[in-house]
């Protein structure tokens, strides 16, 4: 199927579906948690922007949000969750310590988690403020609004 | 600083068994012989004018450089007395075995097992020794000196 | 015709992990059950998940930059490790901290003891299916890190309390700031109290469930509220006073039969006692630094610096809103005045030649706080139990060995026991009951 005036009229629907109703899975491992856990509280409310649906099963969630440190032996356990999520999906890394290792510097902890699975958006902060997560969601939001979707690599697929 | 009620008992009774006593910034410690751990805890909990019945702590030092090696470092803690005492033993490293302290507590199963995965030192009559907070593939002693801080042995290979 | 059925069938029992992800929102943990039907026959855990290397990297570091490690192990109390580690370093090096200053330290402990049980019932009512009491308490809780946010400049990882003080001052409007977090507090433990102290369900779920007896408490080696719900009458804060608890009057709630409503009630009234240690330290406190009404001159900090190639200014200073509570009028309250240990203020560092001085000093490498050759242990109350550290110093200013005494390092290796023999379905009030932080676990 061509790309033309439908597919991106689809496009812009499907993405406007999928970025206000996002299910998280809330992969929280240190101190960041807190912060994730106010972030979802009354305080600093997520649902208002549609993601407030913890879903805790990676088969029935498109949002994976890695908050804190992974640790060498934490590693597969992380790769295999990613691995068992459909498409489409997305990764949030919140903290220091998932960008790039944070402070520990040692043999114990993966430095950024995105040498083992693919982000889309990063929050940086030790611990990030709630509303800096926030912020992420929305610039997550808009990345999915933009995103065309399977009709150009059907494209590729029959060629 | 007078000596407390444990310590002159325990002199009384394993007299040549303790190699020092000494007093650290107010903690009273005591260096005593390898092989005699288990009978001088056991007194030391058992004992009704005593009763060290909690066992805070144990750790491990490793002086690189110096022979024996390493030295085990036991914290007790007595509600009667309200009394912290601090028992040391060292260590070789070419026989880096000792008595395990289980039957008497049962929190030492799993600091024992803490010590063995970061130092390497085996407890006789463990019943289950392995490694507790690193991973089963981990080759060496992380808390050793001589091992390296930034040295990496990743699960998943070929990330750092 | 049943009883045939009953020999035919063998009974095999499950093998069922709950895994190092799981949804109970406390950390990473993993539990291996051999289940048959509900019961729980046999059980492992398996921690470690998060071992971040904490040991090992204070080995490399001076005394004042293990600091921020320390925020990291207990997360949601961080300003206990805090104190815990600066009180360490301060026995070994024997000086003498301003009365202010200890109350202050109190203060700010009190309410991370408040923060870190509001947090620990909240996520075990949440299992429980009481989820309006996780959303009151975590609101509550964010009236309590508006006072730490306002005092130390952020709301979680501090770094507040420091070797010979702290860091900054009160600001002007504590009082009243104070005075509304703990009327806050106040009311939603009442409704809290009112939801579930009585409540005929989550009785029925708490009460006789992984029920740990005296003996077993003392040779697990339990302390802290757990202990104490066994019937045990052991606070460090009375055993061994440190700051000032010696002359303030509180009490410490026992438990009796040592189940999981006793640790939930425990922590229930712990949380009142703190709240009235709160209140008697702000009355009792010293005044600090009167302020002085017409200055006359207030210097920028550049125009400072220009003034100061001639001669020392005798103006005031004004400094930069994130260093506010830090002037030179407040450090005799706050800070020790053995000069050895402490960074000077800011106006004296950009200003004179002995103030850039002392300050370089402080963080050259093998110079700055270099306590004596010995070993240590000290131990204060954290809101799991004794939080003791152990360091061993050589005389050079990186310590030779640190360690730490987690206290629910040794409550998790009871777990296996108190499981056993119970539902599934009880396994996860009971891990929330022992409030297990991972960062302090697994260090």
């Amino acid at each position: 199927m061509k790309v033309n005036f439908i597919t991106t009229k689809l496009d812009y629907i499907l993405g406007w579906a999928r970025k206000f109703s996002l299910f998280q899975y809330p992969f929280v491992t240190a101190c960041c948690g807190m912060e994730y856990m106010s972030a979802a509280c009354a305080h600093f409310d997520i649902d208002r922007f549609g993601a407030g649906l913890t879903r805790f099963s990676p088969r029935q969630a498109d949002l994976l949000l890695v908050v804190g440190t992974v640790s060498h032996k934490l590693a597969p356990v992380l790769r295999k969750i990613y691995d068992q999520m459909t498409e489409p999906k997305w990764v949030i890394a919140i903290g220091a310590c998932a960008i790039s290792g944070g402070i520990y510097n040692n043999y114990a902890v993966v430095q950024g988690i995105d040498k083992i699975i693919p982000v889309d958006v990063y929050v940086p902060g030790c611990p990030p403020r709630p509303e800096a997560i926030l912020d992420a969601l929305i610039k997550l939001q808009q990345k999915i609004q933009n995103q065309s979707h399977e009709w150009k690599w059907k494209n590729k697929l029959k060629k | 600083m007078r000596e407390s009620q444990g310590i002159k008992k325990l002199k009384e009774k394993f007299s040549k068994d303790i190699l020092d006593y000494s007093i650290s910034f107010g903690d009273e410690t005591l260096l005593i012989k390898k092989e005699r751990i288990f009978k001088i805890a056991k007194f030391l909990k058992e004992t009704p004018e005593l009763e060290y019945s909690l066992l805070l702590d144990i750790t491990c030092v490793d002086y690189l450089g110096q022979e024996p090696r390493f030295e085990l470092i036991y914290h007790v803690y007595s509600f009667r007395l309200n009394h912290r005492l601090r028992i040391k033993v060292k260590i070789s490293e070419e026989t880096p075995v000792i008595e395990s302290l289980t039957p008497l507590w049962k929190n030492a199963n799993w600091l024992e097992r803490e010590v063995f995965d970061m130092f390497g030192i085996k407890f006789k009559n463990h019943p289950d020794l392995r490694r507790i907070l690193m991973y089963e593939e981990f080759e060496g002693y992380p808390l050793r000196k001589d091992y390296p801080l930034k040295k990496r042995q990743p699960r998943i290979p070929g990330i750092e | 015709m049943v009883n045939k059925l009953k020999k035919k069938s063998k009974r095999e029992s499950l093998l069922l992990n709950m895994g190092p992800s799981h949804p109970a929102m406390h950390g990473t943990i993993r539990i291996m059950l051999e289940l048959d039907g509900e019961r729980v026959l046999n059980s492992e855990v398996e921690i470690g998940y998060l071992h971040r290397g904490f040991e090992k990297i204070c080995e490399n570091k001076t005394y004042f930059q293990i600091l921020p490690y320390t925020d990291r192990l207990n997360y949601v109390s961080p300003l206990i490790n805090n104190t815990g580690y600066v009180l360490t370093v301060e026995k070994m090096l024997g000086m003498e901290i301003p009365e202010r200053a200890q109350y202050i330290r109190t203060i700010m402990c009190e309410i991370s003891r408040i923060c870190d049980h509001l947090t620990c019932l909240a996520a075990m009512a949440m299992e429980t299916g009481a989820f309006t009491v996780f959303l009151y308490m975590i609101k509550a809780r964010e009236f309590l890190w508006d006072i730490v946010e306002q005092t130390t400049g952020a709301r979680m990882t501090t770094s507040y309390i420091r070797i010979g003080g702290v860091r900054s001052d009160f600001s002007e409007n504590y009082k009243e700031l104070i005075n509304k977090a703990v009327n806050e507090t106040r009311k939603v433990l009442k409704d809290c109290h009112g939801l579930l102290t009585k409540n005929k369900i989550f009785l029925n779920r708490t009460k006789g469930v992984a029920i740990v007896s005296k003996e077993d408490a003392i040779s697990y080696g339990f302390t802290g509220p757990c202990l104490r719900a066994s019937g045990i009458y052991y606070d460090v804060r009375k055993a061994h006073p440190y700051l000032i608890y010696d002359q303030i009057d509180f009490e410490i709630p026992l438990g009796e039969n040592g189940d999981n409503y006793d640790r939930y009630y425990v922590r229930m009234l712990e949380m009142e006692q703190s709240l009235r240690i709160i209140e008697q330290s702000i009355e009792k406190m010293p005044r600090g630094v009167i302020e002085i009404e017409n200055i006359k001159e207030i210097l920028e900090p550049y125009q400072a610096i220009k003034f100061a190639r001639n001669k020392k200014p005798t103006q005031k200073i004004k400094l930069s809103p994130n260093l506010e509570g830090t002037e030179k009028e407040k450090y005799p309250y706050i800070l020790t005045k053995d000069k050895r240990y402490i960074i000077p203020p800011k106006e004296d560092t950009y200003t004179t030649i002995t103030g850039l001085i002392s300050h370089f000093k402080f963080f050259m490498k093998n110079h700055g706080i270099r306590p004596p050759k010995g070993e240590v242990y000290f131990s204060v109350e954290g809101a799991n139990g004794e939080l003791g550290f152990y360091i061993v110093s050589d005389g050079t200013d990186k310590p030779y060995r640190l360690h730490l005494r987690a206290p629910c390092f040794h409550i998790m290796s009871a777990l296996e026991k108190m499981i056993q023999r119970g539902y599934v379905a009880d396994i996860i009030p009971t891990f929330g009951s022992i409030n297990m932080i991972g960062g302090e676990l697994d260090r």
